[in-house]
């Protein structure tokens, strides 16, 4: 019967071979119960074959979301398969839609519910830069504005097998960190990120100096806009001129351009 | 296509003007769709006069357009700025809608149509969040779609937004010297804001909303149990709210006294991005409102150009509008059943098995159009191409075999079921009257027993050549409003097994099916090639409604002659079905409101557009 059967301490060495340590050997007696890797391989392994997203659906990519989750798709083979409504209990915020201004401070508040490690993944267009919808008012360009995101995955909507590899993705990520390093662990790293305020327009209390460079400039002009809440001044806030970044880039591209060509 | 209303217009309007109460001002164009001027002071009666004895029972459509800087005709000698735009249908009788224009007076007020039509309610906020016109008389007239302390109501034509770069794309200023500028980098904080000059940041306190659900009984009437009431907020981040929705509520032990929806989480501002865009380019957004319904948002939209602009459609196109509309209906009731389900507790089983044919008809819709979600295949005068080699015959096995078996299937799982018969009998309760005064559209009436179906009630496309039923159920509640999807997804199947036999040019037809009819009408390539970029209706206004699976689904555009509609506005049956919430709620358990909820079937792309 030994012979016919398979050997399972050979193909387990086999699969775990990754994983395993390559200076210290285990007596032949023991292989089949003892494995020695590295803790970072371990504590990777670990966190990435149990990454549970947080159940949040914003809008159209939701659906395509769900339909990862479900039988066709199957995330439940990356270990993935539980949402969880809760922040405190998930480890990856699958931001699946379009951002709005009035959303945005939810989100924030729910990214740092989540326990660290956490990851982002912005799923679609929208979420990663504003998507079919940049340029409405109550439209944020992107969540990466507010909240840092480790993968990012285009379309509108992605299909289920484009958000499984950005998922991947974030499972490489996962795999290359190190104990040693991680931030979470570390006594100064961990921040939370300012909760944006619903003003006038949304802001980030991070930015309060800079906008009010922009808006107390002028007070003769602030009268007038106060009084009628005239949409003409409200727009004159803002700077037409194009700033120095992004001049920059334009030189950049131009001289790419014209390597291109030469 | 249209045709019924067309004829049907010239007798009505000469007796229907004469007969209202307070007169009329005036009409709008002859050339489209006839509106009545009316003025604000009449209006309460008119639309009194119109509901009582007209039979105008259903408030369907109430927006508002600026017309500040309009060049046009039409406006000719009509010096105010706004105009509130009511559109009322009559549910017994059926037919094309009653229009009236009501010119807002220069103290942007005007009296609010709750007070007859109830359904009102949501609409007006949204006229008074965008627009900012007063409505006198409403209960509860506050921001809807935005948050208070928004600065300006961002649908005036003179508001401009914080990446504004011209009045109409596509946009010239993007690429001034052949590169593309970030509009980012032109403001200093590299974000989609902006702030009203002498706006200071630090002493801002953002102004308290008063949420009504305040003003609810502090307690039920029975006198042997003293307990407190309390607000429960639930939302926007919330798994059972179906996307990001909120819902607060006032609850006494766990029954609810007061519930108030809130809204706006995902407001994208489609009208706004809209009337900078051309008519071609507004058809992938309309993919974008209803999310699990492209096909149909797409046929509501087209519908309204067509009318706008007299395009006529093939037949063949049409039939392929009819399968694809109602395999939507399929996919979206199937959905719905599933996750009604879902918030009942029987968590994910029976989504699962629910949305399982879903993935084989997404297929047939990424093999006609690319996408499996965002189809954006219709186009003015019919779609954009013709049916691939051997996709009738995949349709046909899903029409003849699976579809039925799996309908069944789900029949058998959960009809009977103990819980959900004990969770949805007899809970959410409101009568059919009720309903439709607050212009909730769609299955919501047809499990109240009102036999109302766009298809039936104003065929558009060919419909009226199906032999199909309306299902009606009778008592009003969730588990009639989950069972009436499913008869409907069956009476859907029965029109796709029609559909897929009769359609014009079988399987082996290749030719282009839409092209004949929009050539002969010189939008030259309008189906692919430029041309279709700078088509332009006549100037007027058109209101094209499907029935959609969640409801009445209209569009209201409104063109001046330019390649842009200067107004464009979706008809939402998700949101204004949402004016039932609240009073299907109250005196029910809090963990029905989450299921009383999730029977309207609410979709957050469609409510907060
Ligand atoms: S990227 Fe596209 S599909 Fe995704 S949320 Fe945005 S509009 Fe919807």
């Amino acid at each position: 019967m030994a012979t016919a059967s398979p050997n399972f301490p050979e193909i387990k060495q086999e699969q775990l071979q990754p994983y395993l340590h390559d200076s210290i050997v285990v007596p032949d007696e023991l292989q089949a119960n003892v494995l020695v890797t590295t803790l970072d391989k371990v504590y990777n392994w670990s966190r990435k074959s149990s990454m549970w997203p947080l159940l949040f659906g914003l809008a159209c990519c939701a659906i395509e979301m769900i339909a990862t989750a479900a039988s066709r798709y199957d995330l439940a083979r990356f270990g993935m398969e539980v949402m969880r409504p809760s922040p405190r209990q998930s480890d990856l915020m699958i931001v699946s839609g379009t951002v709005t201004k009035k959303m945005v401070p939810a989100i924030v508040r729910i990214y740092n519910q989540m326990a660290e490690p956490r990851y982002v993944l912005a799923m679609g267009a929208c979420a990663t830069g504003g998507g079919p919808f940049k340029e409405g008012y109550n439209v944020v360009s992107g969540i990466d504005k507010y909240i840092p995101v480790d993968v990012y995955v285009p379309g509108c909507p992605p299909t289920p097998e484009a958000l499984i590899y950005g998922l991947l993705k974030v499972h490489e990520k996962v795999e290359r960190q190190s104990i040693l390093t991680v931030p979470w662990y570390r006594k100064d790293q961990s921040e939370f990120v300012p909760v944006p305020r619903l003003g006038p327009d949304i802001f980030d209390p991070r930015q309060v100096e800079l906008i009010k460079e922009t808006t107390m400039k002028k007070p003769a002009v602030a009268s007038a806009a106060a009084s009628g809440g005239d949409a003409a001044a409200t727009h004159a806030a803002g700077p037409k001129e194009v700033s120095s970044k992004a001049k920059a880039r334009m030189e950049e591209a131009k001289r790419r351009a014209a390597a291109k060509r030469a | 296509m249209s045709a019924t209303l067309v004829a049907e217009a010239p007798e009505q309007t000469g007796t229907l003007a004469d007969r209202l109460p307070g007169g009329i001002l005036g009409t709008t164009s002859d050339d489209t769709e006839k509106a009545y001027l009316v003025a604000a002071d009449s209006i309460m009666d008119t639309l009194t006069y119109l509901r009582d004895t007209e039979g105008y029972d259903f408030l369907s459509n109430l927006t508002c357009v600026d017309y500040q800087g309009y060049n046009g005709k039409q406006r000719k000698g009509i010096s105010e700025r706004f105009d509130v735009v009511y559109h009322l249908y009559s549910t017994k009788k059926g037919g094309g809608p009653v229009v009236l224009h009501v010119p807002v007076p220069s103290n942007d007020t005007v009296p609010s149509a709750t007070a007859v039509f109830p359904g009102a309610n949501l609409q007006e906020r949204e006229v008074y969040d965008l627009y900012g016109i007063k409505f006198e008389g409403h209960p509860n007239l506050r921001r809807i779609l935005l948050w208070d302390g928004f600065n300006g109501h961002p649908m005036r034509k003179d508001w401009k937004e914080a990446y504004f770069d011209e009045d109409t794309k596509p946009f010239r200023s993007r690429h001034p010297k052949g590169s593309y500028e970030f509009h980012e980098d032109k403001l200093p904080w590299g974000k989609n804001t902006t702030y009203p000059a002498g706006w200071d940041p630090d002493s801002w306190e953002a102004p308290v909303a008063y949420v009504p659900v305040s003003q609810a009984p502090k307690h039920l009437n029975e006198a042997h149990l003293d307990t407190e009431s309390i607000v429960v907020n639930l939302g926007p981040h919330h798994p059972s709210t179906h996307g990001v929705f909120r819902m607060l509520t006032r609850i006494e032990g766990e029954t609810i006294l007061a519930l108030e929806p809130e809204m706006g989480y995902l407001h994208r501002n489609h009208e706004k991005i809209g009337e900078r865009n051309t008519y071609l380019m507004n058809m992938p957004f309309t993919d974008r409102l209803d999310y699990l319904n492209s096909m149909s948002n797409n046929w509501g939209y087209a519908l309204a150009v067509e009318k706008l602009t007299g395009i006529e459609v093939p037949e063949r196109a049409e039939y392929i509008r009819v399968i694809m509309a109602e395999f939507t209906r399929i996919v979206n009731h199937t959905w719905s059943i599933g996750f009604i389900l879902n918030d009942l507790g029987a968590l994910q089983t029976p989504a699962l098995y629910a949305i399982e044919e879903r993935e084989m008809i997404l297929d047939l819709f990424e093999e006609v159009s690319g996408a499996r979600l965002m189809c954006n295949y219709f186009r003015f005068g019919g779609v954009v191409r013709d049916l691939p080699a051997g996709w009738l015959k995949k349709a046909q096995y899903l029409a003849n075999d699976r579809l039925p078996r799996a309908l069944d299937e789900l029949d058998k799982m959960l009809s009977e079921n103990e819980i959900l018969m004990a969770r949805g009998r007899g809970v959410g309760y409101l009568p059919a009257e009720a309903l439709i005064s607050l212009s909730v559209s769609g299955p919501m009436i047809r499990a109240a027993g009102v036999a109302y179906d766009i298809r039936k009630a104003e065929p558009y496309g060919v419909y009226d050549r199906f032999d199909f039923d309306i299902p009606t159920l009778p008592n009003s509640d969730i588990y009639d409003r989950y069972y009436i999807r499913l008869l409907e997804a069956r009476q859907s199947v029965r029109i796709l097994q029609q559909a897929l036999r009769d359609i014009p040019g079988g399987e082996t037809n290749g030719a282009p099916a839409y092209a004949s009819a929009t050539l002969s009408q010189g939008f030259g390539t309008i189906m692919g090639g430029k041309g279709g970029y700078n088509l332009r209706p006549p100037e007027g206004e058109a209101y094209g409604r499907v029935e959609g699976p969640k409801g009445e689904l209209g569009f209201y555009i409104s063109s001046d002659g330019k390649p842009n509609p200067w107004r464009y506005h979706v008809r939402s049956p998700c949101y204004i079905n949402l004016n039932a919430l609240g009073p299907m709620s109250v005196g029910y358990k809090l963990a029905d409101a989450v299921v009383i909820l999730g029977a309207i079937d609410i979709v957050l792309g469609e409510v907060d557009r």
